[in-house]
């Protein structure tokens, strides 16, 4: 017996004693059917050459581990940044339960959203009764200011139309005839998270500025000196908004955010709990028509609305996902741009940091290759910022990207030196990512959690950055926007590169004159 | 102290009298009739908790449960770990579920083992619109290409399959036969069937009686020697290495198992299932269905148990035992004499701190009933607790071996009726999934998720008793609850002191 009370064991070491061990093994030899280890062992050699990495390549139909997830998700992101907002999906109830979980996994914080709970009898008849129950308890239980509605792949399929569906409800005294129920249709089947949030936020918008689904007079935009901003779909919403609050204050510039979910996924722990917290107010979300112009920080996240926005007469102009000191300089560049508002004197000191400690720690950056994975905004902002340390980026991958960020991808490598190796992967998987890493190995790997499963099988150490990040606590409160945001990845990536030198030369004897005590 | 404790029983069924009127209140009067038949609060001597289950839920309530996909592909079939198991739909459903589940393997991940992998046919718009039987064809074919090694395949169906009319047997089929009668299992697991997970668990059973024990061969020889003392082990997921910690006690007993559902388990121990002498049952709600079938069709008895905390464990021991003779009989006692200092030393150390502690929980298919005796085993009490996706034989088994008088039952709890419950009762713990976990310790109540056990585990068994020990413990007592309020503010809430 290895449990003990005074050291209890954890799985971690409970199983690896004797008796766990044997019991295991003789599970496997008597009743598992197990494959020869040698044969094992031959298919585990084979996946790793360049014939396998064809074979791989040639999948038409498959999708294995792949970086991307469905719409809905990235619309109950956008509709928890509105003031007292409780998102709704219209559909099976098992996909709200899993966004719930997968954002709770993430930020460590509570999740709200509700569903209409269809079953087979909706499916048959639709999902009328479903959402004229489903809007009036949300009401009356969870008293939101406002319910954003979006759809599951279920309801997408049996072609529930929420427009007349909302209308309906209301007839039906669901919710009051003015109260605000914006919708979008999310179908799973179509983009991925970042599709979701680009469809829920132009719902909510459109909802606002153009006459509350003919129920309102349209708003007339007149024209003031704000702007707006969008953030995108980003694991590190918390941190990276209020970074950008900052900037916006320090430059004095009248802002909005739009779907301000920094608050809701950063609550206190204080004996309450919110669950509406923060937010982009109702009134904020329409007025955003009367501002000068609109920022998207990811422009992969923003391809309907902002050409909405633009039709109403904003200058737009997007992003993706800059980190670093140049994709930080054009952001801040347009900013004063559109503002009028010159660049604060306490930026261009924090630039001058961000350039200092890049020039301190360079040489252990440059020429480090990369592999990259993640949503396309997020890949080009990390692939730039590396290739002006020096480094090479030379895989990134987005399963979610599309030939024409690929491409955007390729203008990248080409304008740097270091790009020159440097390939960009559309539409593939981390299965794709695993023939990569043996056939073209890299120093390391950036990628979210799941990575872990690559940095085992191939030993390419994994960089966390990206979502979502199940196992590592607290990393979405740090910015990667800005300067500090980009110290933030300069020291992530730098802290990895040390730990593996010294996880490298630490044999006593072997290698231990390289384990140095100045780096 | 906590507050319920210092209550007569006739005062606490009166106040969660007035809990449940209260929280009824707050809904639209149909919508008050439906949940008022959900909660109860529990009398004493009835046959079962006096609440209706299994029913639908209702819309826009936050309501905690997941789907039929949700019980097959994630909790009955993902775990068999040298299948491949086809998320066969849009992406979300596995991604979501993507090593959510902390089911332990031994294996080679991608080689012979594919439990933490995430295979989908990430259906486009192409495929709704003209089907997807022929992607699922070259979506097998290309399995077979990549990863030989794989025993089986199954397609867990997502909401489209079934509404856009996908014939995923005869693809099913017509692949079988192409790879030589390679097991390829087709499971209609649609989220928008049934009311909850439920289905799912049942459906998956099914699917595993109809694709996988109908093709067994009766006559082949057996893989081993069949001895008196075979048994399986079923309902087990080997959450952080439950079925393990299981397992070692009934092996220690002089039993043998041939087979493990699921956790860690393999095709060839479904296969081999049938030759059991018994089929020992943990969790009862998910996969009671083919312990029936396989009474009913090989004649095969099953015996419930519980492997949480030392009574419930000795209990379970001698009842698994009574199905055998002596020398297992004999096997059972030396087992639970080995153990015993190892639990008092557990008692000993954790008990103190825990007593008269105050629980409550809401969980899945077993657990609302089978950890209140480890709770008890430490002096704990569980004051509140309910099913997400019971039937009525689960509060039944609740109501006549597991709760106390007064318990305030709720089933298919609101995300409302809950944070009140707590709220006005202010247990010492809480104990429920991670939707849950936050908003309660936003609340500054200790919470422990009770599905994947906060990433510890195992809590099966002896070994898992002490680590069970030890985490509610560490949540209760952690000094963290004591810094909730500034010390500027008022004086924290008797919640807080209680979890002092």
């Amino acid at each position: 017996m290895t449990q003990n009370a005074e050291h209890v064991l954890d799985h971690f070491e409970l199983f690896r004693g004797p008796e766990y061990q044997q019991m295991l093994a003789n599970k496997k030899a008597l009743f598992e059917n197990p494959h020869d280890p040698a044969e094992v062992e031959r298919i585990r050699e084979w996946a790793k050459t360049p014939e396998y990495r064809e074979k791989n390549f040639a999948r038409e139909a498959l999708t294995v581990n792949p970086a991307k997830a469905c719409q809905p998700l990235g619309a109950v992101f956008v509709a928890v940044g509105f003031e007292g907002t409780l998102p709704f999906v219209h559909g099976s109830q098992g996909c709200v339960a899993y966004y719930r979980s997968h954002l709770s996994r993430h930020f460590k914080e509570p999740s709200s959203c509700v569903s209409s709970s269809m079953t087979e009898d909706a499916a048959v008849f639709g999902g009328l009764n479903n959402m004229i129950d489903g809007l009036a308890n949300t009401y009356s239980m969870y008293k939101p200011k406002m319910i954003a509605v979006s759809t599951t792949c279920m309801a997408e399929v049996i072609g529930d139309d929420l427009n007349a569906f909302i209308k309906t409800a209301k007839e039906k005294g669901s919710v009051p005839a003015e109260y605000d129920v914006p919708f979008a249709h999310t179908p799973a089947f179509v983009g991925s998270h970042v599709t979701g949030y680009d469809n829920a936020l132009k719902g909510i918008l459109e909802h606002f500025w153009d006459g509350k689904a003919g129920t309102a007079p349209k708003l007339e935009r007149k024209e003031n000196s704000k702007v707006n901003f969008i953030g995108g779909f980003d694991g590190y919403t918390v941190g990276n908004i209020r970074e950008i609050k900052r900037i916006f204050e320090l430059m004095g510039i009248e802002y909005t955010i739009l779907a301000d979910n920094s608050d809701v996924f950063d609550t206190p722990t204080d004996g309450e709990f919110r669950m509406y917290d923060g937010g982009t107010t109702l009134e904020d979300a329409a007025n955003a028509i009367h501002a000068k112009a609109t920022i998207s920080m990811q422009q992969y996240c923003t391809e309907k609305t902002l050409p909405f926005i633009q039709g109403h007469g904003q200058e737009v102009a997007s992003f993706n996902h800059p980190v670093g000191v140049s994709a930080t300089d054009e952001f801040l560049m347009a900013l004063s741009r559109i503002t009028g508002r010159p660049i604060a004197k306490a930026l261009e000191q924090e630039r001058g940091r961000l350039v200092d400690a890049m020039a301190d720690s360079s040489a252990h950056i440059h020429g480090k290759k990369f592999a990259i994975y993640g949503d396309p905004d997020l890949c080009y902002g990390l692939a730039a910022f590396l290739l002006e340390l020096g480094a090479e980026p030379t895989h990134v991958l987005s399963t979610n990207g599309n030939k024409a960020w690929a491409e955007k991808m390729e203008g990248l490598f080409a304008s740097s030196p270091f790009g020159k190796n440097c390939h960009a992967y559309p539409g593939k998987d981390l299965w794709h990512m695993r023939s990569l890493l043996f056939t073209e190995p890299v120093d390391f790997l950036i990628g979210n959690t799941y990575g872990k499963y690559l940095e085992r099988d191939t030993g390419t150490p994994l960089i966390r950055i990206g979502f979502p990040v199940f196992d590592r606590h607290h990393h979405h409160r740090y910015p990667v926007w800005g300067y500090q945001g980009g110290m933030n990845v300069l020291v992530k990536i730098l802290d990895k590169i040390f730990d593996e030198i010294d996880k490298n030369t630490n044999v006593p004897a072997k290698t231990d004159y390289s384990f140095d005590i100045i780096r | 102290m906590s507050l319920a404790t210092t209550e007569s029983v006739a005062e606490i069924k009166a106040r969660n009298k007035q809990l449940i009127d209260e929280v009824l209140k707050v809904y639209p009067e149909k919508t008050a009739k439906r949940r008022a038949k959900h909660l109860n609060v529990h009398e004493a001597g009835k046959s079962d908790c006096g609440v209706k289950s299994n029913l639908k839920s209702i819309p826009g309530v936050m309501t905690i449960r997941g789907c039929a996909y949700a019980g097959s592909k994630g909790v009955v079939w993902g775990p068999i770990k040298d299948m491949i198991h086809i998320s066969h739909g849009p992406v979300g459903c596995g991604q979501y579920s993507w090593a959510a589940r902390r089911n332990y393997y031994i294996g080679t991940t991608g080689i012979d083992t594919f439990v933490t992998m995430q295979f989908t046919s990430d259906f486009q718009e192409k495929d709704i619109v003209f089907g997807g039987d022929k992607k699922l064809a070259k979506i097998i074919d290309e399995i077979q290409e990549l990863f030989p090694l794989n025993h089986g395949i199954t397609i867990q169906s997502e909401c489209p399959i079934g509404l856009i009319g996908d014939d995923i047997e005869a693809v099913s089929k017509v692949k079988s036969k192409e790879y030589d009668g390679k097991t390829i299992v087709p499971v209609r697991c649609e989220g928008f069937r049934g009311v909850s997970q439920s289905l799912g668990h049942h459906i998956a059973n099914d699917a595993v009686r109809d694709w996988i024990f109908d093709k067994v061969n009766p006559e082949a020889k057996p893989a081993f020697e069949p001895t008196p003392y075979d048994v399986a082990i079923i309902g087990d997921y080997n959450i952080g290495g439950d079925a393990w910690s299981s397992r070692i006690l009934l092996e220690e007993m002089g039993l043998r198992v041939i087979a493990q559902w699921s956790g860690d388990g393999s095709l060839a121990e479904l296969e081999a299932t049938p030759k059991a002498k018994l089929n020992v049952l943990h969790c009862y709600r998910s996969m009671n269905y083919i312990s029936r079938h396989m009474e009913e069709k090989f004649g095969i008895p099953w015996c419930e148990y519980n492997f949480f905390g030392p009574s419930k464990i000795a209990e379970s021991l001698r009842k698994i035992a009574s199905f055998f003779d002596d020398k297992i009989k004999e096997g059972a006692e030396r087992v639970i004499a080995k153990y015993q200092p190892l639990m008092d030393a557990v008692i000993a150390k954790y008990r103190p701190r825990l007593e008269g502690k105050t629980v409550m929980l809401f969980v899945g298919g077993l657990r609302p009933r089978h950890v209140i005796g480890a709770y008890e085993d430490l002096g704990m009490e569980v004051v509140g607790t309910g099913y997400e996706f019971g039937h009525n034989d689960d509060y039944q088994r609740t109501a006549q071996h597991y709760v106390k008088d007064g318990t305030l039952i709720y089933d298919d709890v609101t995300g409302y009726e809950f944070e009140r419950f707590v709220e006005k009762i202010q247990p010492d713990l809480v104990g429920s999934g991670i939707k849950e976990k936050y908003v309660f310790q936003k609340m500054g109540v200790p919470f422990r998720q009770m599905h994947s056990w906060d990433y510890s585990g195992p809590y099966h068994g002896y070994d898992g008793f002490a680590i069970f020990a030890r985490d509610m413990d560490m949540a209760i007592n952690s000094p963290i609850w004591k810094k909730t309020k500034a010390p500027w503010k008022d004086a924290p809430r008797p919640s807080l002191m209680a979890a002092e």
